[in-house]
């Protein structure tokens, strides 16, 4: 392993970490946020996608770092929101007067760590890079600085997800004290003949971390919390990319480390996947703000895609990255919208905002109605299709009433779904809505036609693309 | 003749197309864009219905299996596979028939947001369409599943007083139910590694698993249909719905159900169905006899209707699961002739609601003074719902009974005081509405049918009269479909 090949398969992450310093010592330089800077960080995060799909596939630093389908599965999606991201959260800022040219550099570095964690391969570039990610977001969730809410959900994140990564890092320790090594690899060898107790007790601590991060029940208090005082453009961000990257390093750990103990870490799946269902679904409920709402309903998506996982094996692994995607899809789009919407410069957040809206913006009434109908999995919408995958391989795996059980808490969160849609289409607007900017307008629309109908083209492409991914990760 | 299929499903999205675009750059005036809006729709419709009667005329009556048939690997297995047999092809026409006169019916009864509406029912019509010509599981679940969305919003927007309410109830009921038939297609497509309706049409799952299946389709189909007791989202639908989403969901949405049972539960779940069909009898013998009375006790003119909807959906029913030629026939037939009967007597409401704005029937009493067609055209369809020879009403419901009869005596028996119950119903609110005397003067001022009521009542005044006196038209249709049907059935039951 010479550093020429090491550097090739770091690719995306040098673009990424250079390209992040460089600008840091730039924005240091200038006095405000300029288009260019934006279009540095777009191009970079761009440039880092293009290297991850020509870039090599192995392993470099002694199994720091692991370059395989699964991970430049990962890694594209990954960037690609990431960039999408910027200019929302950048262009946001900007109209209240809170342009900082830090914003783009800390979506670099979370991009940066999420990249990491899909190609982590060893215990300690598993936490690093969650560490990496995650101190990146608490900064951006209290961005808003002179927010009291925003400050507070940055507060509780992080406080929160120090708690988390303790947790974590608590099991890692045990992982590898009963294993003896802190690479999967090894870890694989030593749990060949199944996981001994105290292996798998380390492991449960190890995915109750990851769960905070995905925010799967029960580990998900903060989420709605903090989803509602972080700034919009934000929210739209880490309720997608981040967890798709704590998804499949939770896949790449289960499935190679522990390929033996399936029958041990599937209950522990299966019970956080419909308790997120049920979470997701029934305190949904009660909620009035869109944010929180919302919240809800990505604890709930969260269940669906743990379904997948729980199934095991490649299909499984197909499934949860198939279901991912169209969930990061729609829940960008879902942020994008809310962000350009506000009345009288008052950003519509609640239920109450919404009405008449369809009236009024036909077009964006129209994009909040798919994505709410994706997120219920209605058809044709591409929700349907993530809990087709889904369901499917847990049908295969033997886990039928799962399926049956997570499609009835579909049944329960449907009314809060159709809630928005009767205000939407419904009720009479209470005044004007502002012209949406036009950078928020164009990720919507774009979101919502993939949601319907791009993604029953889009599925025959990204289909045999997430098979070869998940082949990659279920198997050493 | 490839492609055609697809043509008549989308062949209302063109519709659509054209309506945004114009929309988007055509006249900024609303009232213009309305009636623009209005024709294109109609044309739209009435270019479908030349096609569905394409597809009739082309149609080889000879064969059972699956004509016109489409196709294309699409991803993760699934197909997309059109194609259409005797038994769809009468709901496609069917559909095809009563689109356009919906839309001429809305013509003047729906006066705010007429573009969005003419969509929702263009929408509308392609899902349906598409639920009849699917032969993917998947492909057929998207376009069953969608359109409670158009419905969901035709209810909710133009609907009556409680509309939210209704709204809500008739999409939670038909979810609950479609979630469960959705986990019992992935458990299909689990067990028999397909997802087209041919091939499993002919695959054998295990008697046990088979009941389960049944009962989860069970679960969908019978929420749609409806039966007993699962009916009570239909008639606040139908009161709160505008004249035409009622004309709609009779006339089309609940023979979904009717067509689902025949489509999968029977030919997939043959020992399943004859083991839970006393159970269907038991459920639908009720529906006939229990909605009766209920609907007779109505003071709305549309709850009446809806609830006489839910006792004639039982002699279907009957019909289906009696496993017999003349059942299958006799269900068929009393789907379609329910679908233009009640559809023309929820115009009849129409007409009076859309002049004195109230169902109730206490409102109405002499109308025949100032309405004499109104009162003859209303006579006929009434006639026809109580099931008099002649009209195509009498031949559905002789058939599901001797049907019934041969599987099973007791709930033919049973169901044949249906047969009276409707007549006592359906005559009651007759008198009531049109005859005795004027005694409200709201009244005195109520002007006949107009030249475009007349022209959508003249097509199915036509219908009745034609399926009444010649039903072998239809029987010439569904002969070959039916008959492979029944064979099939009885092979694998060994009946």
């Amino acid at each position: 392993m010479t550093f020429q090949n090491a550097a090739a398969l770091a690719g995306p992450e040098l673009i990424l970490i250079v390209s992040a310093l460089l600008m840091l010592v730039w924005g240091a330089f200038q006095s405000r946020a300029t288009v260019l800077f934006t279009i540095a960080a777009v191009a970079a995060l761009i440039a880092a996608a293009v290297a991850a799909i020509l870039g090599p596939t192995g392993r470099a630093f002694s199994g720091g770092l692991i370059v395989d389908a699964g991970a430049v599965f990962g890694k594209v999606v990954i960037y690609l929101t990431s960039a999408v991201a910027i200019p929302l959260g950048e262009r946001w800022f900007a109209r209240r007067g809170m342009a900082r040219f830090e914003f783009p550099v800390l979506v670099l570095l979370a991009a940066l760590g999420m990249g990491m964690m899909v190609s982590a391969d060893d215990l300690i570039s598993l936490y690093v890079s969650i560490e990496l990610q995650s101190l990146a977001l608490y900064i951006l969730a209290a961005f808003h600085k002179d927010n009291e809410k925003s400050a507070e959900a940055g507060l509780k994140y992080f406080v929160l997800g120090a708690l988390s990564s303790g947790i974590l890092l608590y099991g890692a320790s045990l992982v590898y004290g009963f294993a003896g090594s802190t690479r999967f690899e090894v870890i694989a060898t030593a749990m060949s003949h199944g996981a001994g107790l105290g292996a798998l007790f380390g492991l449960i601590f190890v995915i109750c971390g990851v769960a905070f991060k995905v925010s799967a029940a029960p580990f998900h208090m903060w989420t709605p919390d903090v989803y509602e005082g972080a700034p919009t453009p934000v929210v739209g961000f880490f309720a997608g990319a981040p967890k798709l990257a704590a998804m499949v390093l939770l896949a790449r750990l289960l499935t190679q480390s522990f390929g033996g103990a399936v029958e041990q870490w599937r209950q522990v799946l299966v019970v956080m996947a419909l308790l997120s269902v049920a979470v997701g679904a029934f305190a949904g409920l009660a909620q009035s703000n869109l944010k929180r709402l919302w919240a809800y309903s990505s604890i709930a998506s969260i269940g669906y895609a743990l379904v997948g996982l729980a199934a095991g094996g490649a299909a499984g692994i197909q499934s949860m990255l198939v279901y991912m995607v169209l969930y990061v899809v729609d829940v960008t789009g879902f942020f994008a919208c809310l962000a350009a919407l506000s009345r009288g410069g008052r950003p519509m957040e609640t239920l109450a905002d919404f009405a008449g809206l369809a009236r009024e913006r036909p077009a964006l009434g129209m994009a909040m109605t798919v994505f709410s109908l994706s997120a219920l999995g209605l058809p044709p919408m591409s929700g349907l299709w993530g809990k087709y995958y889904v369901f499917k391989a847990a049908a295969g795996a033997g886990l039928a009433w799962v399926a049956v059980a997570a499609l009835l808490g579909s049944v329960v969160a449907a009314f809060y779904y159709l809630k928005l849609i009767k205000v939407m289409w419904l009720d009479p607007s209470p005044g004007a809505v502002d012209a949406p900017p036009l950078e928020a307008t164009v990720v919507t629309y774009a979101a919502a036609l993939f949601a319907f109908p791009a993604v029953l083209i889009a599925l025959i492409a990204i289909d045999p693309w997430a098979h070869t991914a998940a082949v990659a990760l279920a198997l050493r | 003749m490839t492609g055609i299929l697809s043509l008549t499903t989308y062949a209302p999205l063109i519709g659509v197309a054209a309506i945004l675009l114009l929309r988007l750059f055509g006249n900024r005036d609303e009232t213009r864009a309305s009636t623009a809006a209005k024709w294109i729709a109609l044309a739209t419709t009435l270019a479908t219905l030349a096609l569905a009667i394409l597809l009739v005329v082309s149609f080889d009556r000879h064969q059972s299996g699956f004509q016109f048939t489409e196709d294309v690997v699409w991803f993760a297995g699934l197909h997309y596979h059109m194609g259409v047999d005797g038994i769809s092809l009468l709901f496609v026409l069917l559909t095809a028939f009563l689109m356009p006169l919906c839309v001429v019916a809305s013509w003047r009864a729906i006066d705010n947001r007429v573009i969005e509406y003419m969509i929702a029912f263009l929408v509308l019509e392609s899902l349906v369409i598409g639920v009849f010509c699917a032969l993917d599981l998947l492909v057929f679940y998207a376009f069953f599943e969608g359109q409670l969305i158009p419905m969901f919003l035709i209810i909710g927007i133009w609907g009556g007083k409680n509309r939210v309410y209704a709204a809500f109830k008739f999409f939670l009921y038909t979810l609950l139910g479609s979630v469960l038939m959705l986990a019992a297609i992935l458990a299909m497509i689990a067990m028999a590694h397909t997802s087209s309706i041919p091939v499993l049409m002919t695959h054998h799952f295990a008697p046990g698993t088979q009941a389960w299946l049944w009962l989860a389709f069970f679960a969908s189909f019978a929420v749609k249909m409806p039966m007993w007791p699962v009916h009570t989202w239909l008639p606040d639908a139908h009161v709160e719905a505008p004249t035409a989403g009622s004309v709609i969901l009779a006339g089309i949405l609940l023979k979904m159900g009717g067509y689902g049972f025949m489509r999968f539960s029977l030919p997939m779940f043959p020992n399943a169905s004859v083991e839970f069909a006393p159970l269907v009898y038991a459920l639908s013998v009720i529906a006939i006899v229990y909605t009766s009375l209920v609907a007779f006790r109505q003071t709305d003119m549309k709850k009446l209707i809806a609830y006489s909807s839910v006792a004639h959906m039982g002699f279907v029913t009957l019909g289906i699961f009696s496993g017999n030629l003349q059942g299958e026939q006799g269900a068929l037939f009393q789907m379609l002739s329910h679908g233009v009967i009640s559809g023309a007597l929820f115009l009849c409401v129409g007409v009076v609601y859309d002049r004195m704005h109230t169902r109730e029937i206490a409102f109405y009493g002499g109308v025949v003074n100032r309405m004499p067609i109104y009162a003859a055209v209303f006579m006929l369809f009434t006639m026809g719902n109580v099931g008099l020879p002649g009209t195509s009403g009498f031949i559905g419901e002789i058939l599901t009974l001797t049907g019934t009869y041969g599987a099973s005596s007791w709930p033919a028996i049973i169901a044949t005081s249906g047969v009276i119950l409707s007549a006592v119903y359906a005559l009651t609110l007759y008198r009531r509405v049109v005859f005795g005397g004027m005694t409200n003067p709201a009244l005195f001022a109520i002007g006949d049918m107009n030249v475009r009521e007349i022209t959508i009542f003249a097509p199915l005044i036509l219908a009745t009269l034609v399926l009444g006196f010649q039903p072998g038209l239809v029987f010439n249709l569904t002969n070959a479909s039916t008959t492979h049907l029944v064979d099939a059935f009885r092979a694998a039951t060994g009946r």
